[in-house]
């Protein structure tokens, strides 16, 4: 019997996670996907958002700010990339300038910090390549960029470190009400637990509506994205939004945090929950409307394009807290943007629920900080090569184009919640990232995670599942 | 910090040929650097043949094509370094490299050959709409997976791109036990030598459409599917003419980029037409001292033509060491200029001063023309003028151009490279 069982490995489960494992308790999280990090956290625009575009008084409203000030510290503690590089929000016909001022005001009552309003020249002095027809720009200094997937990461490792288990490949059929509280049913058999936190991202309806009769809705609205070379990542500074108007929040244009650039997100209402192709319609629509807000964008330099769902709920906002009629089920539900930049506070907000709910006491040994896969290329020569001198797999690139030694391919396979395939290696180490796309580096990584894990190269996946990379060996159907 | 006279950066064909010919034409201080296990560079994953017919007058296979360079490497006593990656060059050509056994180092090079190949254009480069599952591979990933490590990806494939390796895979793959379905190719032509679609395709009854592309990668975990379209004459697809084909693995074949980001960190100066350095007749870069050849600089369709490249390059670093060509012997520069059907030019200057008694100009066209003439313009005199049954942006052309012709012209300044139709 656990006394709380997260359902959901993104971000919203992980940090809830990593909240809970401060207390005195017992818990799991269970995750369909082979790895953490696998949904709506992985394919998104990787956004800290400064929090003036939800309505005031609303859960995004507040979660968002209270999230955006816990990041930087949260970097810190879990040794993930955070920048706040800014955002600014580009209005390009005078007659929209009330609704910039609106935004600003909004902001304002939200509580977002040091917002301005900029001029034509100010914007253009501060962000050249922004379109000529920009009149006003609103500046949010307090925005930031975020690696999605080390965030997540993080978060996992930091819960499983305080005691916290995983359980991987693993889907929730069925949901039954127990005396003590619910039973889980699932394809790895029955979980028992007292409370349930539901943060199954696009499938958190199906979950709330087995247990409630307060039904709620998740529609997935897909992304999607094109993503730049890191030749043309300095192109804007700045994370660019279009104003918010008829055609929703527009594409943004935004440098990442490892330096490439992104432009995206197209929105498409769609009924699959796996739905995560990308369209001929919405890549066009992303060439095409990236451009309105930013000039001489370099869209020949996309080296891959993904799609992402956000996991929207019919009311538009988060609903997190008990079920009105499912006491003891936590919902975290329809988190989509600002989802990233409010994970903190979302994890802190689930985790006292249950804490006051449970009269949970505060563990005296909760580990705070985790150290991420250590960056070769940020260390100077000298240690660099001590490095190599103690383990000379440091030594060896594998990835030529994100410049990924097998030092820290070895590292990701090894560290807690190590990664089992190769997009689980991607997204920890960034090998198979770049521009080359894995095509020089895949049998490399292959090669390691083969030796790493003891398993045979046709066990080896790109994303667990039938993923399978090789499915034989020469002639063998001959 | 040690010194060389002569660093290479990439040990395939390119660096082989070079380092080589540098050492014939007298330079003792050669250092090749390579990131793989061994030399020789993408040639030991093409275990076909066909190499070498102009080179040695043989057919060889790729493997043993790079061993002919390899020994002669090794006889010539050309020190290299494997499973050694080049991690930053400066303008003072120091050169930062690693690997395992000497840690992060660096060497100071009196003059840098850039060799480093080219990589194989992804599917995002193209924007294939769909799914990502397991089961797409560049032609040259699976190539790898099959010439060198035994294993197969997959059992039903279809082919995107009909450039050179996506026609080799074909035939491979076939060998190997796969069923190859089909290979589609956007342009109107093939991007491939023509003798590569009559033995890679024709041969084993394998459909090559062209003018169509891959609108749909279906499968969630595996490649299920892929739905190809008919494009119109801008490249996009023609609604109605979509058809479903069903398999395990999609390669594309869909272009090469040369791998330029060393030589962009020295400020050398690009060629946006080859996504390779702007070159003079002696192969080197606006950067005195730093010379490219091979698929670096452009890419080739035969490793003979690298080799004979890459030994000019050789042989011109050499004098560059040796200070064969001192600046003040300045001759005329002369531009040359792609045009009309014409893509690009290498060189794109020539020194009459240091040019050899002969030149090879090399460059590509950009759509196939039929009975045509590839002409050369000395500034408004035509000078050269060849008449040619078919050119085609799969194949790589030639012309030859003497110093004694240029000489005759003291004036010259642009000479101009185009195709005619008369």
């Amino acid at each position: 019997m656990y006394d709380v069982i997260v359902i959901g490995a993104g971000v919203s489960g992980a940090a809830a996670a990593r909240e809970l494992s401060r207390y005195k308790a017992r818990i799991c999280v269970i995750e369909k996907e082979e790895d953490v990090c696998c949904g709506t956290s992985k394919a998104n625009s990787a956004i800290v958002h400064a929090g003036y575009d939800a309505a005031p008084g609303s859960l995004k409203a507040k979660l968002n700010v209270r999230g955006n000030q816990m990041m930087g510290e949260l970097a810190k503690d879990l040794d993930f990339l955070f920048k706040r590089n800014g955002s600014l929000v580009i209005c390009t016909a005078e007659e929209d300038l009330s609704a910039l001022q609106e935004l600003y005001e909004r902001g304002q009552i939200n509580g977002v910090k040091d917002l301005r309003i900029l001029s034509r020249e100010e914007t253009l002095t501060m962000e050249p390549n922004v379109t000529d027809c920009v009149c006003a720009a609103l500046y949010a200094p307090t925005a930031g960029i975020i690696c999605p997937f080390e965030l997540n990461i993080a978060l996992a490792e930091n819960a499983y470190t305080n005691g916290v288990e995983f359980r991987f490949d693993t889907e929730v059929e069925k949901i039954v009400k127990s005396e003590e509280g619910y039973e889980l049913h699932t394809n790895k058999g029955i979980f028992r637990t007292k409370y349930v936190v539901n943060a199954a991202g696009v499938y958190a309806d199906e979950l709330h509506n087995m247990v409630s009769e307060k039904k709620i809705r998740i529609m997935p609205r897909r992304g999607d994205y094109c993503l730049l070379d890191k030749a043309a990542g300095s192109h804007v500074e700045r994370t660019v939004f279009a104003l918010p108007g008829k055609f929703g929040k527009g594409i943004l244009v935004t440098p990442t945090v490892h330096g490439n650039l992104l432009v995206g997100p197209t929105a498409i209402d769609v009924e699959d929950k796996e739905g995560i192709n990308t369209s001929r319609e919405g890549l066009e629509q992303v060439m095409e409307k990236a451009g309105l807000n930013v000039k001489n964008l370099p869209m020949r330099q996309v080296i891959t394009s993904f799609a992402g769902l956000r996991a929207h709920e019919e009311q538009g906002d988060f609903l997190i807290g008990e079920a009105e009629d499912a006491k003891g089920f936590i919902d975290c539900a329809g988190i989509e943007s600002p989802g990233i930049a409010s994970c903190p506070a979302i994890g802190e907000m689930v985790a006292q629920i249950i804490r006051d709910r449970m009269g949970l006491e505060e563990k005296d040994n909760f580990i705070s900080t985790r150290k991420g896969i250590r960056r070769p290329a940020d260390l100077s020569k000298e240690e660099r090569n001590e490095l190599i001198g103690k383990e000379p797999a440091y030594g060896s690139i594998v990835c030529r184009c994100e410049m990924i030694t097998e030092g820290e391919i070895i590292d990701a396979v090894r560290r807690p919640l190590g990664a089992k395939s190769l997009d689980g290696i991607k997204r920890r180490t960034r090998a198979g990232m770049g521009r080359c796309q894995s095509g020089f580096c895949s049998p490399r990584v292959m090669e390691i995670l083969a030796r790493e894990r003891d398993m045979s190269m046709f066990d080896i996946t790109k994303s667990g599942g039938k993923s399978q990379i090789v499915v034989g060996i020469n002639k063998d159907a001959l | 910090m040690k010194q060389y006279d002569i660093v290479i950066i990439g040990g395939g064909p390119a660096g082989l040929a070079a380092a080589v010919s540098a050492k014939k034409n007298g330079i003792d201080r050669i250092l090749i650097l390579e990131r793989d296990k061994e030399l020789g560079g993408i040639l030991n994953q093409c275990i076909h043949n066909g190499f070498g017919l102009h080179t040695f007058q043989e057919e060889l296979t790729g493997p043993e094509y790079a061993d002919r360079f390899i020994e002669q490497v090794k006889e010539l006593d050309i020190a290299y370094k494997l499973n050694t990656m080049v991690m930053d060059i400066s303008r003072e050509k120091v050169v930062t490299a690693m690997n395992r056994e000497d840690g992060l180092f660096d060497v100071q090079a009196k003059a840098v050959i850039l060799a480093m190949g080219c990589r194989e254009r992804a599917r995002g480069a193209l924007n294939i709409p769909g799914f990502r599952p397991a089961g797409i591979y560049s032609a040259g990933t699976a190539q790898r997976l099959v010439n060198m490590e035994g294993y197969m990806p997959g059992r039903e494939v279809v082919i995107l791109g009909s450039g050179d390796i996506g026609l080799i895979m074909a035939r491979r793959m076939t060998l190997e036990g796969a069923k190859v379905k089909v290979v589609a190719e956007l342009m109107p032509y093939s991007g491939g030598l023509k003798r590569n679609i009559v033995q890679c395709l024709d041969d084993y009854g394998i459909p090559l459409k062209l003018s169509h592309t891959v609108i749909d990668i279906k499968g969630k975990e595996r490649v299920e599917g892929i739905t190809l379209a008919e494009v119109d004459k801008g490249g996009k697809p023609v609604p109605g003419t979509e058809e479903f084909y069903s398999c395990d693995t999609l390669l594309l074949s869909v272009g090469l980029i040369p791998e330029n980001e060393i030589s962009e960190k020295i400020g050398v100066e690009m060629n946006r037409a080859t996504s390779g350095p702007k070159v003079n007749e002696s192969l080197e870069t606006n950067i005195k001292g730093v010379f490219a050849c091979g698929n670096v600089l452009h890419v080739h369709d035969l490793v003979d033509f690298v080799s004979e490249e890459a030994a000019a390059a050789g042989k011109n670093a050499a004098s560059y060491v040796k200070k064969e060509h001192p600046e003040e012997r300045n001759g005329r520069e002369i531009r040359l200029n792609p045009e009309n059907g014409v893509r690009y030019t290498v060189p794109v200057t020539i020194n009459t001063a240091r040019m050899d008694d002969e030149l090879t100009v090399r460059f590509r066209v950009d759509g196939v023309y039929k009975n045509c003439y590839v002409s050369a313009y000395f500034d408004g005199e035509r000078v050269l003028h060849r008449r040619r049954q078919v050119v085609a942006p799969g194949e790589m052309e030639e012309m030859k151009l003497t110093r004694e012709q240029l000489l005759q012209y003291p004036d010259l300044e642009t000479i101009t490279v185009k195709v005619e139709e008369e």
